[in-house]
């Protein structure tokens, strides 16, 4: 049966595949709001930290007032407090603890976190979803009730005290009244988290077969550590110190709830404390600008070493 | 240690083989990996447990009771503050979820897709929230409500504004690492099957980021009753402080394990949307085939 051939359908041209493409515009359309948002709430609040620091004072209240003209802008606030945070300067007390107790807490957090995010990473086996789910379980409780579990813990009366009861010259210990050692001790418990978890996804990359072949050209265990594991975790070490070391730096609360004493005060304490008095607000902000210049390093460094990551994935 | 010191004595020789073994069990660590897990849940656990005594110590097991939750009027169910703490922040918390996971999901698939100028920058801006310390990103938008967008009271609406501010990057990261394993094969399929752009990403995008969009609407839920330092900055007075800034106005000072029992309940709240993040996508995937990722992968991709 002969009838008039069923229509072939039209191949695709790519003219049809052109005009069924989004339009060029959708994609930076549906970006906008979301980087709108960032620019009025993120990047203006920034600019108006700098334009309260540069700015001047009211002359009857001692209120600062914010200068939003950059050419109206005035510096020296911000070159006091750039000046202060150096030896010698008002802010340097503060700063130098800063530095000293993040450099310990990261470094406990080393010691505590590296064992831990090795072994998970490479005998986790079976259990390593258990494993995963109680190191992630403190990122959902709050930090502030995990800090409250420590004063509890802490009081002159506490279960600390109680346990080191027996060993001599630790009795009726006040672990709460300023002590630069529980400070840390709190620092690295309220941030290690965030050093364990990248540090294990970045050891979970790292290719067992390489630490065999080592074993089979005869290096012993302690070297292959050293020789192969370490310099192969580098940059997951490196990116998990950076991402604890910055909220430490910005911290003010553990020193409030653990120590709460002006002899452990770090820097976020003093901008806290300039930034709550009206008076204070124009040194408070150009510290604010001072902890972000110093700050930028590491941020940049972050986000520098997690896009050569994400390539070499790709 | 060098074999030829291992071998002068047998003792020494037996450890250093036990230590040489590549197949000997990692007792070290494994012992130093649950410490560590001990070490960080078992303050937490006293804490909790310290909620249900029945005297007013904070630093001891007194006996068992509900005094601190329902039992004396400053208990923390019944105490008229702490439930306004508790009502403030729950609702911020929703809102902040409603609003920042759109505006998220939205600033995800443009930046994936967006080719051309302004992708970097605007990529650069969505990444720094993410490593900008609480402090920085808190006084700034402290002074920004106070000194120039002065429209804006301090309290409900700023603490909502910040919140959604520090929210919508992690919204990105997670959708983001989501559409990077989906690709744009589905998608394109439906276009030559006759859909157009917007259909496409409504009935075949959007389904399948079904589960990275519903773990977003947890992790920000859960993000933003637990923040403290932004919920502090812009609070105005006690009529809008959140949970975590009564605690930490109360942990040194606070009489009685209320308070305790009051970060209990939060903390339940933030198990429970977590819990809900990870099982119900896998419940309504049941019988789908593909592997379409897990809250863990989600969790990982935070950091960037």
């Amino acid at each position: 049966m002969i009838g008039s051939p069923a229509p072939r359908p039209r191949r695709r041209g790519a003219r049809d595949w052109a005009e069924s493409r989004p339009p060029r515009w959708l994609w930076p359309a549906l970006a906008a709001p979301g980087v709108a948002w960032l620019v009025v709430l993120f990047a203006v609040p920034f600019y108006a930290v700098i334009a309260l620091a540069a700015g001047g004072q009211d002359p009857i209240f001692g209120d600062a007032t914010a200068e939003w003209n950059p050419l109206g802008w005035n510096l020296s606030t911000i070159g006091d407090a750039f000046s202060g945070v150096f030896p010698g300067g008002t802010q340097w007390g503060p700063m130098g603890r800063t530095f000293v107790y993040v450099a310990l807490a990261v470094a406990l957090c080393f010691v505590l976190g590296f064992p831990v995010a090795y072994y998970v990473a490479r005998f986790g086996g079976r259990r390593k979803g258990l494993l995963l789910a109680l190191l992630l379980a403190p990122f959902w409780i709050s930090y502030l009730m995990r800090m409250l579990a420590w004063v509890n813990l802490l009081q002159p009366d506490g279960y600390v005290n109680d346990a080191l009861d027996p060993l001599p010259g630790f009795a009726g210990v006040n672990w709460l009244d300023g002590r630069w050692s529980t400070l840390v001790v709190g620092l690295t418990y309220g941030y290690i988290p965030f050093f364990i978890l990248p540090l294990y996804a970045a050891l979970d990359r790292n290719d067992t077969r390489l630490l065999e072949a080592s074993r089979d050209l005869g290096v012993g265990p302690i070297r292959t550590f050293l020789h192969v594991t370490l310099p192969m975790s580098r940059q997951g070490m490196l990116a998990a110190a950076v991402i604890t070391a910055l909220p430490m730096f910005g911290d003010y609360y553990t020193q409030d709830l653990l120590s709460a004493s002006p002899r452990t005060s770090m820097i976020g304490n003093q901008i806290n404390l300039f930034l709550r008095q009206g008076s204070g607000s124009q040194f408070g902000s150009a510290l604010v600008l001072v902890l972000s210049c110093l700050l930028a390093v590491l941020m940049a460094y972050y986000l520098w070493s997690t896009n050569v990551a994400a390539r070499d994935v790709r | 240690m060098t074999a030829a010191q291992a071998a002068s004595s047998g003792e020494r020789r037996s450890f250093a083989d036990w230590f040489a073994d590549p197949f000997r069990k990692p007792r070290f660590l494994a012992a130093a990996t649950w410490i560590y897990i001990a070490w960080s849940i078992v303050p937490v656990l006293i804490a909790i447990r310290i909620s249900f005594n029945a005297g007013r110590s904070r630093s001891a097991f007194q006996g068992w009771s509900m005094n601190w939750w329902t039992g004396t009027p400053g208990a923390a169910l019944r105490d008229p503050q702490l439930l306004t703490a508790m009502r403030n922040t729950i609702v911020l918390g929703i809102l902040t979820m409603i609003i920042a996971t759109p505006l998220g999901v939205a600033l995800a698939i443009g930046l994936v897709r967006w080719r051309g100028y302004g992708r970097r920058p605007a990529n650069f801006l969505m990444l720094v929230p993410l490593v900008t310390p609480e402090l920085v990103m808190g006084s700034a938008l402290y002074l920004a409500f106070t000194q120039l967008f002065t429209v804006v009271e301090l309290g409900r609406e700023a603490q909502l504004l910040g919140h959604v501010t520090f929210t919508v990057s992690y919204v990105v990261v997670i959708v983001r690492g989501r559409l990077l394993t989906i690709g744009r094969d589905l998608e394109e399929a439906a276009q030559d099957l006759g859909a157009t752009p917007l259909q496409g990403l409504r009935t075949v995008l959007l389904p399948l980021l079904g589960p990275a969009v519903f773990a977003s609407l947890m992790i920000v839920f859960a993000t933003s009753i637990d923040d403290f330092v932004i919920s502090a900055y812009l609070s105005l007075d006690a009529g809008s402080e959140t949970v975590p800034v009564k605690i930490y106005s109360g942990a040194r000072r606070a009489p009685t394990p209320a308070l305790n029992a009051l970060a209990t309940v939060m903390m339940l709240i933030t198990f429970t949307a977590i819990a809900l993040a990870m099982l119900l996508p896998r419940f309504f995937r049941r019988g789908q085939t593909g592997d379409t990722g897990s809250m863990v992968q989600d969790f990982a991709a935070l950091d960037i």
